[in-house]
């Protein structure tokens, strides 16, 4: 099982998909790393342990951070997401699709005598995602990383092109190489769940958009409460529950929570009482709900 | 069912690939590319069938509609056999290289009545559409003066590489996001930008073309403005865009995300009152079928398709609105040669 709350990092790096103006005071606030830091601790101290984030280069400086303090980190969890989409986004516009390969492929794609080089002369695409997930999990090694997701760019862009058997190899690398769990953040979950279902990928786990004003749940919110309380066999991560602040947490909580099916519920805060708040709305309210 | 090919397959081309994948009533039928690497991604990963040569694509296909998602510099060719192909098309942005080819597609795509559409996505934001309807109900009152804004780190080192460092091509700060401002723009206000003075496009880190595009602006309606676009500028995580308007009984700022409003007085038929209101994306977009980066795209996608199936055309983003920008581009463009670029530093 996953923990059941989840802390996240949009508010680190400037993602507010409310307001461009709170992405800038969030870009200033946490500029140095030990504000993330600070904010990581104050998790733990309100017993959060699993942190989900996207692979920033400054998350590298977290895990150096983490690796320099074992005990104190001992049991703290990181459920890596890659790509960091807007690192690739911005370097195609300036690259090109090979000059971005080139740049963030590991070793030399024209040299034939590496992995990469081969996998590139091959045109081997499976193994050049191996490659590319190599290269962003390097920042956490000796880090406990149970669940790895694919973020959602990647996973609608491949959903809709109907690259199915890429999940496939995604789903089996993670298990064999990083024997972690894989996970698929997606704007489209019921979709996603009935491509794992045919592609046989067994018990996905599923990030996605789940809140009460349907904000980011494409189709209709109906479709999403369908296959959240069906026996489809997923389990189901929960994220945007306050659609981007235009919930108060705890009507935003009440809703999540209906959900027993919900394995784990994904949240961005930035203060201890902020945490704790969320934290104790979501704990009660699974318990209510379920006892 | 619409049948679509697609010609294309960088970045947006992809992205369009995938959206009407995902979408229902339209049957991506065939893709185009001239790279290898690309080839054999499509050939080895999905069902979709690939082609090298667009105009054996549209002869063997014989799609309903095509998508040109090409560099500015080949839009011409390929939209023009489309048309003359009978098929609808989609076009990304910016539209043409030169007026007169702009011009000339937007007319055949007119005599043929095909329904010709280009990929200014920001006209499917929820807030800039309020900001439209708010504008024009006459909520700030008279409009006098407009700022549009747009920041990005996409150039941020002294290199070139793709065909948007190079002179002529349709790269370039100016064309690759002052365009979407300057589109949004006429959007919003419903008028069109007719003149330009004081334009400066310097270069920050590209040798050939401009980082940056700043100048003032007038609209036919009379309303004056200016622009500042900057796209080696990594303040901000990913391209964000922004218009304010002021009026003589208010003010509204919008982005992508929240639309904010000043009046004077209550406006109780509109649900404000005076003093700032602020109007938030998650109340402002309408659901959509399939997700991927933003419900803009799909919704860009779904009306073209819609607008072939059923007739109802929204004409939001016309060849015709999107030549109104082309015509802008090159006079903004022309003032910076005549007036400022003999003073580069």
């Amino acid at each position: 099982m996953m923990d059941r709350v989840i802390l996240g990092d949009n508010q680190f790096f400037a993602v507010n998909h409310l307001s461009d103006e709170r992405s800038r005071a969030q870009a200033i606030r946490f500029k140095d790393d030990k504000a993330i830091i600070d904010v990581l601790d104050a998790a733990m101290d309100c017993g959060i342990k699993t942190f989900m984030c996207t692979t920033h280069d400054r998350i590298a400086h977290i895990c150096d951070y983490m690796r320099k303090n074992p005990e104190r980190y001992a049991d703290f969890k990181f459920f890596p997401c890659m790509p960091y989409a807007h690192k690739y986004a911005n370097a195609i516009t300036e690259l090109g699709i090979l000059g971005t390969l080139k740049a963030y492929m590991p070793g030399n794609i024209f040299s034939v005598t590496g992995k990469a080089g081969i996998a590139f002369l091959k045109k081997d695409f499976p193994s050049m995602m191996e490659l590319l997930v190599d290269a962003e999990m390097k920042m956490f090694e000796g880090m406990n990383t149970p669940v790895i997701f694919l973020q959602n760019v990647i996973v609608d862009l491949m959903l809709g092109l109907g690259t199915d058997e890429m999940f496939v190899h995604f789903a089996d690398y993670i298990r064999s190489r990083y024997n972690a769990e894989p996970g698929f953040i997606t704007m489209n979950m019921p979709r996603m769940v009935d491509l794992c279902q045919r592609v046989g990928i067994s018990s996905p786990i599923i990030c996605s958009s789940i809140n009460k004003i349907g904000f980011r749940m494409s189709g209709s919110i109906a479709e999403y409460e369908e296959y959240l309380t069906s026996d489809r066999e997923f389990r189901p991560m929960a994220m945007q529950c306050l659609a981007a602040g235009a919930l108060r947490p705890d009507e935003a909580m009440e809703y999540v929570t209906r959900f027993p099916k919900i394995e784990s519920v994904l949240f961005g805060a930035s203060t201890k009482p902020h945490i704790l708040q969320t934290k104790t709305l979501i704990e009660e309210g699974f318990a209510r709900n379920n006892g | 069912m619409i049948k679509a090919a697609l010609i294309g397959l960088g970045k947006m081309g992809i992205s369009h690939a995938a959206i009407l994948g995902g979408l229902p009533g339209v049957e991506l039928a065939a893709v185009c590319d001239t790279d290898s690497l690309i080839r054999s991604g499509f050939e080895k990963l999905t069902r979709i069938p690939f082609y090298s040569d667009y105009k054996k694509m549209i002869e063997e296909v014989r799609p309903d509609c095509v998508y040109v998602i090409t560099p500015t510099r080949l839009h011409f060719d390929m939209v023009m056999y489309a048309l003359e192909k009978g098929c609808h098309v989609f076009c990304e942005k910016p539209f043409a290289l030169t007026i007169e080819q702009g011009e000339q597609m937007a007319a055949l795509a007119k005599s043929k009545g095909l329904v010709g559409q280009v990929g200014y996505h920001n006209r499917y934001i929820g807030t800039f559409n309020e900001m439209k309807r708010l504008l024009a109900a006459g909520v700030i009152g008279r409009p006098f003066y407009f700022m549009g804004e747009a920041y990005g780190p996409v150039i941020l080192k002294k290199k070139g590489g793709t065909w948007r460092s190079e002179k002529g091509s349709g790269g370039g700060c100016i064309e690759d996001y002052a365009a979407h401002v300057l589109n949004l723009i006429n959007y919003v206000t419903g008028s069109t930008l007719v003149d330009c003075a004081g334009v400066q496009m310097p270069g920050i880190f590209s040798g050939e073309v401009d980082d940056a595009t700043y100048g003032s602006l007038r609209l036919e309606n009379g309303m004056c403005g200016q622009i500042s676009v900057n796209w080696s500028d990594d303040t901000v995580r990913k391209m964000t865009t922004s218009v304010k308007i002021a009026g003589d009984g208010g003010k509204l700022e919008a982005d992508a995300t929240t639309l904010k409003i000043y009046v004077r007085e209550d406006k109780p038929e509109y649900g404000l009152e005076k003093g700032w209101n602020f109007r938030y994306i998650t109340g402002l977009t309408p659901q959509v079928d399939f997700n991927l980066r933003g419900e803009e795209y799909t919704l860009e996608d779904a009306a073209f398709i819609k607008g072939i199936a059923t007739g109802e055309v929204d004409g939001r983003n016309s060849f015709e609105s999107a030549l109104q920008t082309d015509i802008i581009i090159h006079k903004m463009i022309a003032d910076w040669e005549s007036n400022f670029k003999a003073a580069k530093v």
